[in-house]
């Protein structure tokens, strides 16, 4: 099998390219070709980014947001943000959401591909299918698990009263939580299974005779051959999904507005910003050492991904 | 083995995915009933009504415009950035497309509420905010990465003797980018377009933060919003809007379901 698992890697030939023009005008045309992109990340990416790295180290409120005349106020709101317990309880809620969400995700998304990548009537149809909760606008999705977790009258109470249980304030403060989890592993589900569908489809099935030849059983063959076969897969999968996990807003404010233990640092960060929810005051500057921070983990996660990426193709 | 006494399978297989669709079966469920039986729960819409429909189609029209709008602003947008630097990377030997290839990952990496806020700031001071040629800026900057690494690695692995030999013929490399290249590059294409729609059509960070001010001309996750901010919740209108905006994903996995497939996988793996 072979993982190709970097997108830009270049492919033999790419070099003969050169030779017919001149080294000199292939880099014009290079950099000619590539202007848009380096024009759209500086101003686009770089700018917001450094805006926000920025209002991070200077003291901002609605007057001097309005005046402009912050004074810098160095690392001094960072001391603020990790000095205060909230920031703490929100950080272990966050790695929390995060964590169950992928693991679940990850283990239900794999028992679905492996289950799939048998050959039976209906398993592409099927498999197509189970794309949906991903390619939906996650608010949309939000919005029904909010409805389906209602107290009163959603259908999950409903069914757990059928079963003579009682009623969970799935929405409040404590479960609120839960309820995100849920709704997000049921989010990243698809996710998870089309990656590691074709990942398995990458194994040969020659290893699967061999081994059944040899007398193991089917579960043997699972942890024995997929299983590590599958693993820069794993890597990747898990790694994209920490961090897009991370960034989480729409699903958790649709359904619960980032109140109780469903508060995540992503949300934090966006009430403060723009003084939404119960953050009635704007604050951009706490708003901004949280973006920081989170920005911090997303560059250790980059590097873990191209680390992951290299150990991968040096096996090669 | 094909398909001999497997029709366990297909039946486990056909339990898994009605309640995986279940939500979605609620939904449609709930946007078919009469607002004095939504609370009653039945397992289908037994108080039956379309006025659920005829009034969301009335009072969310301008919103599914405004997004199909910045949706297909967003698609051009990306294609105009990414399809002439991915050629770059593939076929010019672009210096620095490392760190390229890095500050993508990076920029897909970055949570779009440090990206709003940092936003907020610029436009606010240039007074893009509120407007859709904003939207649709912020937009593309969750498509443009992904488009990019997609597009170059697709170009990467095209056949280099068919470029070589019309440069050879004397084409300039404007022509053969635009004549060989781009539509070589077709699926691709396709692909990070419907990925780039789709996106622009869900987002809701940008838009409840860079155009909350924008009236109606808001994209359909606002009229979406303005129902769940709302005091009594209509939610039997407010189910019909979200069977309407979710449309388009529809029509995608009718429609496209290989493209989408191609692009889940792009990403992360490739053979």
């Amino acid at each position: 099998m072979s993982f190709n698992i970097h997108p830009l890697q270049d492919s033999d030939g790419s070099i003969r390219n050169s030779k017919k023009r001149g080294i000199h005008s292939t880099t014009l045309a290079a950099w000619g070709f590539a202007m848009p992109l380096i024009v759209y990340l500086a101003v686009f990416y770089v700018t917001p980014l450094i805006q926000n790295i920025f209002m991070s180290l200077h003291r901002f409120t609605r007057r001097t947001f309005v005046t402009g005349d912050a004074p810098w106020s160095g690392i001094q709101v960072y001391q603020e943000v990790l000095g205060n317990p909230k920031f703490w309880t929100i950080l272990v809620q966050t790695l929390l959401f995060v964590v169950l969400s992928i693991i679940f995700q990850y283990s239900l998304g794999l028992a679905l591909a492996v289950f799939f990548n048998q050959n039976f009537r209906l398993s592409a149809v099927l498999r197509g299918a189970f794309l949906v909760p991903w390619l939906l606008p996650p608010m949309i999705s939000g919005t029904i698990w909010q409805w389906m977790m209602d107290a009163d009258t959603g259908v999950i109470n409903k069914v757990i009263g059928f079963f003579g249980g009682s009623p969970i304030w799935w929405l409040q403060a404590d479960h609120s939580l839960w309820s995100v989890i849920i709704a997000n592993i049921w989010l990243g589900i698809p996710f998870n299974m089309v990656i590691l569908y074709s990942g398995l489809q990458n194994i040969n099935q020659d290893l699967y005779e061999a081994a059944s030849l040899d007398g193991c059983n089917y579960w043997q063959r699972f942890w024995k051959i997929t299983f590590p076969l599958l693993k820069p897969v794993t890597m990747i999968t898990l790694l994209l999904g920490f961090v897009y996990t991370l960034k989480t807003v729409d699903i958790i404010w649709i359904m619960t507005k980032g109140t109780g233990t469903s508060r995540t640092l992503a949300t934090w960060a966006y009430e403060m910003a723009f003084g939404k929810g119960t953050s009635a005051t704007i604050r951009y500057s706490e708003a901004s050492v949280v973006g920081t921070i989170l920005i911090a983990i997303a560059l250790i996660f980059a590097f873990a991904y191209l680390r992951a990426q290299g150990s991968e193709r040096s096996k090669q | 083995m094909r398909h001999r006494s497997t029709w366990w399978k297909t039946l486990i297989a056909v339990v898994l995915t009605l309640i995986m669709l279940f939500p979605i079966y609620w939904m449609i469920n709930i946007s078919l009933t009469k607002r004095r039986s939504i609370r009653s729960g039945d397992l289908y819409p037994r108080d039956f009504t379309l006025t659920n429909f005829s009034s969301a189609f009335h009072t969310e029209m301008t919103y599914l415009g405004t997004s199909l709008l910045i949706a297909v602003g967003v698609v051009l947008l990306t294609l105009v950035i990414a399809l002439p630097s991915s050629y770059a990377i593939a076929f010019l030997e672009l210096k620095g497309r490392r760190t390229i290839n890095f500050l993508l990952i990076v920029a897909q990496m970055i949570p779009a509420v440090v990206m709003a806020l940092g936003f907020y700031q610029i436009y606010n001071r240039i007074g893009l905010l509120d407007s859709i040629p904003g939207l649709i800026i912020a937009d593309s900057t969750v498509a443009v990465p992904f488009a990019v690494m997609l597009l170059s690695s697709f170009m990467t692995g095209m056949p280099h003797s068919i470029i070589e030999a019309a440069e050879i013929d004397g084409a300039s490399r404007w022509r053969v980018f635009t004549t060989i290249v781009v539509p070589l590059s077709r699926n691709s294409i396709v692909t990070t377009s419907l990925f780039s729609f789709l996106w622009a059509w869900s987002d809701f960070m940008f838009a409840s933060t860079l155009d909350s001010g924008g009236g109606r001309m808001r994209p359909i996750t606002m009229g979406l919003y303005d129902f769940i901010g709302a005091q009594n919740q209509e939610w039997g209108p407010l189910m019909a809007t979200a069977v309407l905006a979710s449309v388009p994903t529809a029509i995608l996995l009718i429609v496209a379901q290989k493209y989408v497939a191609a692009g889940v996988t792009a990403g992360a793996i490739k053979d």
